[in-house]
């Protein structure tokens, strides 16, 4: 089962920490995201930029208006998205909990939708076709 | 070695994943002493397996090799995490140096039994010792298990996780019991199989009545712990399921009704599931040392013997109750007993029983009470108070087949009244 991992960040406190010790953080998480790699539980991931260079979409009366910043303002921000492979919920949550990221902060699991996927690769297959 | 095409390995790993993954999970946890850590090697054993198996050809022994490359792929990843935390050397060290008999084919069974304990032990809450031993022995996805108990995954993994945590905190052991011991802890094991069954054979609540795959798995369940644990009540309680399940295609019409015992088509029993199910009930009756899952396995095979309801043997079956009410005695065995009586004495000696039984205070809240009281009432013909006794018992039923039932036979009712 392929599921997306969240992990929120309270960016504030990530950016007074000294930039050594970030290095030294950052390090830890590449070098778990190798061990997920080595059993084949790691699919993929992207990292954010700070939500304050996000801008965030909204329809409303017909018309799409524009905003500064995320969509929801939080203490902890999204900072980053893995794509996890594992046999079920519980195997993925073992396999998070030891991820080094969680000490910086939460990390929400959901399960890919895999029909709704399954469509879209379809999509994909027809335009590249 | 044995020389295998490289393009069928895919499939026999495959396959050898399907049969073999929880054995080798459970060896694994016995080497390891860590169910995380244990999962991990093993599916890190069969990506190995995919890869070198190709190249070198498919072991004479995949089990034992994957138990090893997974041992060997646990240490490994713990030296390398040791610079994380460096108690994971130690670890590393122990497993490494410690001289287990990896192959021994005895040991390896055992292991399973192990899980079992483990899984039922009574330190864990027992609504977490179910959905434990389905994955962790029975190997099935935290999602199946949620789905068969009509519940979210993230509610069933959070119960997982606990089971877990309880296990790894209260240090419980991987190990089969002493002798001393084994009896009760047998009977946690064996309750929670026969609950894992019942749910799949009369789920608690839902528009279907059966969930085969659940039952498929509690009979799996009992056949291995007999192979490892030749108890007669292990016997009993495996002669009960399969007595049980040889009814499973006769019990609901087409329609997913329910069809009473005294209704069903008897040829429709399977009659290969009532023969071994009678051949365990033989063997642990003549043990002499049998309890209720033998009685009750025993009372269903009367049943199966006979040709139809009115040819049962219905003394036997309440010499059969007797029996049961001193080595279990519970409210619901005296309700079954009273209904065999009926069978025998007529409605009303049946009926005196059951009211004695709810004037009592007992099975009150039970829909099977008041429409066992109704079926009475309705055969001596007080046909009004049989319909107030299945409109009572409609109001306490919960699954969609069995409140059908009740409003057929309420239906029935009226309509006789009315001729």
């Amino acid at each position: 089962m392929k599921f997306v991992c969240m992990g929120f960040i309270e960016e504030s406190k990530w950016e007074s920490v000294p930039e050594e010790e970030g290095q030294r953080l950052m390090n830890e998480c590449f070098d778990y995201d190798d061990e997920l790699r080595r059993g084949g539980h790691f699919l993929g991931g992207e990292a954010l930029k700070s939500a304050r260079e996000a801008v965030t979409l909204r329809f409303t009366n017909g018309n799409v208006a524009v905003t500064d910043g995320p969509y929801a303002e939080t203490k902890e921000m999204l900072g980053g998205i893995l794509l996890l492979e594992a046999r079920d919920l519980n195997h993925a949550i073992s396999l998070m909990s030891k991820h080094p990221g969680v000490k910086m902060g939460p990390f929400e699991i959901r399960p890919a939708d895999e029909q709704v996927n399954a469509l879209v690769a379809e999509r994909d297959a027809a335009f590249k076709g | 070695m044995t020389d295998t095409s490289a393009e069928s390995v895919p499939d026999l790993v495959d396959s050898i994943y399907r049969t073999e993954s929880r054995r080798v999970f459970a060896t694994l946890v016995r080497l390891l002493g860590d169910f995380d850590l244990a999962e991990e090697s093993l599916s890190d054993a069969f990506a190995a397996a995919l890869q070198q198996w190709p190249r070198e050809g498919v072991p004479d022994n995949p089990r034992a090799w994957l138990v090893s490359a997974g041992r060997f792929k646990a240490i490994d990843a713990m030296r390398r995490r040791a610079r994380f935390d460096a108690s994971l050397e130690t670890l590393a060290q122990r497993i490494d140096t410690s001289e287990n008999e990896l192959t021994n084919e005895e040991q390896v069974a055992d292991d399973r039994l192990r899980l079992i304990f483990t899984c039922c032990h009574p330190a864990i809450d027992p609504k977490i010792q179910v959905p434990l031993t389905l994955r962790e022995v029975c190997g099935l996805t935290t999602e199946e298990i949620a789905s068969a108990f009509l519940t979210s995954p993230p509610t069933m993994a959070q119960r997982i996780v606990r089971g877990k945590a309880k296990i790894r905190d209260a240090k419980i052991p991987f190990a089969i019991p002493s002798l001393a011991d084994l009896p009760e802890r047998i009977e946690a094991v064996l309750s929670v199989i026969y609950l894992v069954f019942n749910e799949g054979y009369s789920a608690s609540a839902g528009a279907e009545v059966t969930r085969t795959d659940l039952s498929d798995e509690a009979i799996r369940l009992a056949r291995l712990l007999l192979q490892l644990l030749p108890d007669p009540e292990v016997m009993g309680l495996l002669a009960l399921m399969l007595l049980h399940s040889s009814r499973r295609t006769a019990r609901l019409s087409p329609e997913g009704d329910i069809i009473l015992l005294e209704d069903q088509d008897r040829e429709l029993w399977d009659r290969d599931l009532i023969a071994e199910g009678k051949s365990l009930v033989q063997s642990s009756l003549s043990s002499g040392h049998f309890g209720e899952y033998t009685i009750q396995a025993a009372i269903s095979a009367v049943h199966a013997d006979a040709a139809n309801a009115a040819e049962t043997d219905w003394q036997q079956i309440v010499a059969h109750y007797d029996l049961l009410l001193r080595a279990a005695p519970s409210p619901v065995v005296e309700l079954n007993r009273a209904v065999a009586i009926a069978m025998c004495d007529g409605p009303e000696a049946g009926l005196a029983l059951i009211e004695a039984i709810l004037q009592r205070g007992d099975l009150t809240e039970y829909y099977l009470a008041y429409s066992a009281q109704g079926e009475l009432l309705r055969r001596m013909g007080r046909l009004a108070e049989a319909q107030s006794s299945f409109n009572h018992s409609l109001t306490l039923a919960k699954q969609e087949p069995e409140r059908r039932f009740l409003s057929k036979k309420i239906a029935m009712l009226k309509e006789t009244a009315d001729q």
